[in-house]
């Protein structure tokens, strides 16, 4: 076995600070069992990134390098993984809990008998990964059991890139089999969905509308709100699905980032997909009625109640508050 | 085409949780349950390619008896017939789930199995992954539109911050439904009634092969702690929200 090797991930011609994340997390698996630490990088072209991942203080860049590792399919990424593996066999393989890697590490690690440890936000003695349940209500400590290479992957924002230590690192390269044959998926080129006309990004102020409202007919309530406050109005998932606001109004891993002055939930419960989109915030104000939503856990001023009261309510207290 | 879809039984949203006994799982006699939302588009997908190209859904679960419950929502939206995969799934992790979905579905030979992203109670989002790793087929991740083509499927498949691609697989496949691609239907009247005389097909884990070890285990659940120190607002909502405005403009200062 050998030690803690880390998965990098290109993200627009640069390693994606995600993945520097999960040099951290591997950093600390590794001191905390004694254990060398090592980047891999998938890729057809990885000569600058991997001189980049080598500044860094581990042990080994190994570029995972083939042609048909340039485009990403799952087909090519597992056979090229896998090949590494069955070689190199680490105790533990990290990755970056991106759309890419949920699409074939799973896979992956089926393959070699294991299971991915997913989404994990902490790393405690043992090792024991934390992850979350019941839509971040709970959190759940998990164990690798029998033998093998243990599968992590680590949530983005849970561990800190800017902790991680220089050094110089040696760059090898492992060149895996793979046969265009191999690959079943024909991926096309990444493509925005509809033209983007309001910009959630650089809003300072946003009232922010989920699940609670229960109804189309209910947003006006909160319209006005936004219009007190001079915010812009954003959502959660699940009110773009139904097509009660334009999905560029959605805020969470699949639709915009923000980081306003104030973030003001309304009816939001806090499912992770959405507060990975909002946590920036400097001020979040949270109203619901349910006190154990996970909302309440990230928000600096808490109502709990009836939101149907309270949003109109607060409409004229802002009014009053702003003469 | 024949279709599968794997559903899940999960507990209801906003359901209050209490960690039971064995501190490793929820308290479920307090639990009222419900069809997990993704895999509820990734069965409304399948229905309407069914309207679309013919063929027949059936419809897979894995759990004790009170999947029951949901398998008959999902034969009342539309599924033709089910499989009821009669097992603890406390004792096994995704992967010895996966291998019992997948032995089952094998025996049917579908063109297409679909199912949700990820589970809102779990939340591993692996099942429909390892299902395609198990049964040597091909897969796709988060997908929002399904069309069929005389090779396989074109897809529309989500990626991350408001960023789409196509892709393009062979059949047969399964796929991973991201939610809000389609309007889901309601189980009408008429629907309901016919859901209670469709087959419903029960196999144990015992039918399906010897029981895996679990390659990882949950030792224990808790409650998070709280990454802020959140000033909870009382009183009448008048009240809550005449304090909320002035800590707005004198504490926040945002107002």
């Amino acid at each position: 076995m050998s030690g803690v090797w880390v998965v990098l991930e290109e993200r627009n011609g640069k390693i994606g600070r995600i993945s520097w994340e999960a040099v951290a997390a591997g950093q600390k698996l590794g001191a905390q069992l004694g254990l060398s630490v090592g980047a891999i990088l998938p890729g057809a072209d990885t000569e600058a990134l991997a001189n980049e991942a080598a500044t860094k203080a581990i042990a080994k860049v190994v570029r995972l390098e083939h042609a048909l590792v340039g485009a990403y399919t799952a087909d090519a990424f597992s056979l090229a993984l896998e090949q590494f593996v069955r070689q190199e066999q680490p105790d533990y393989l990290v990755f970056p809990h991106t759309y890419q890697v949920r699409d074939y590490a799973p896979a992956l690690a089926a393959r070699l008998g294991q299971v991915l440890i997913g989404d994990v936000t902490a790393i405690g003695d043992g090792p024991v990964f934390t992850r979350q349940l019941m839509q971040g209500r709970l959190n759940g400590e998990y164990k690798h059991a029998g033998g093998g290479t243990c599968f992590v992957s680590v949530q983005s924002g849970a561990f800190r890139a800017d902790q991680i230590e220089s050094g110089s690192a040696i760059v090898e390269t492992f060149t895996p089999t793979i046969e265009a044959s191999q690959i079943r998926t024909k991926p096309g080129e990444p493509f925005r969905g509809s033209a983007q006309t309001v910009d959630l990004g650089s809003a300072q102020l946003i009232v922010s509308v989920g699940r609670g409202i229960k109804e189309a007919d209910n947003l006006p309530m909160v319209q006005e709100l936004a219009a007190a406050l001079g915010a812009e109005i954003a959502a959660s998932r699940p009110i773009c699905d139904n097509g009660w606001l334009p999905i560029e109004r959605q805020v969470g891993s699949s639709g915009q980032t923000v980081a306003p002055k104030l973030y003001l939930a309304v009816g939001i419960s806090g499912a992770i997909q959405h507060l990975v989109g909002m946590k920036g915030s400097q001020c979040v104000v949270a109203i619901n009625k349910d006190p154990e939503a996970p909302i309440f856990e990230v928000a600096d001023y808490g109502i709990v109640g009836d939101l149907f009261e309270v949003v109109p309510a607060l409409t004229e207290a802002v009014k009053a508050a702003k003469q | 085409m024949k279709m599968m879809v794997a559903i899940k039984q999960v507990p209801q949203r906003d359901v209050q949780v209490r960690i039971d006994a064995t501190g490793k799982w929820i308290e479920e006699s307090d639990l009222q349950w419900a069809l997990n939302e993704s895999d509820a588009y990734a069965l409304e997908e399948a229905l309407q390619l069914k309207e679309k190209h013919g063929g027949e859904v059936v419809v897979i679960s894995a759990g004790p008896e009170r999947v029951g419950s949901t398998i008959r929502e999902a034969l009342a939206k539309g599924a033709d017939r089910a499989i009821h995969v009669d097992c603890d799934p406390g004792n096994l992790d995704v992967l010895g789930v996966a291998r019992l979905l997948a032995a089952a579905i094998k025996s049917e030979s579908p063109d297409l199995t679909l199912t949700g992203l990820q589970s809102d109670d779990l939340g591993y989002g692996q099942t429909g992954v390892i299902l395609a790793e198990l049964m040597g087929l091909a897969h796709a991740t988060l997908i929002l539109h399904v069309d069929k083509t005389d090779q396989g499927l074109m897809l529309k498949r989500e990626l991350e911050e408001g960023w789409f691609q196509t892709i393009e697989l062979p059949l047969p496949a399964v796929l991973t439904i991201q939610s809000g691609g389609n309007k889901l239907r309601y189980a009408t009247l008429m629907g309901i009634k016919k859901a209670k005389t469709k087959e419903v097909r029960r196999v144990t884990a015992q039918d399906l092969g010897a029981p895996s070890t679990p390659a990882v285990t949950l030792e224990r659940i808790a409650a998070p702690q709280k990454q802020k120190s959140t000033q909870m607002l009382g009183g009448s909502a008048k009240e809550a929200a005449a304090a909320l405005a002035e800590k707005l403009k004198f504490e926040a200062r945002v107002l």
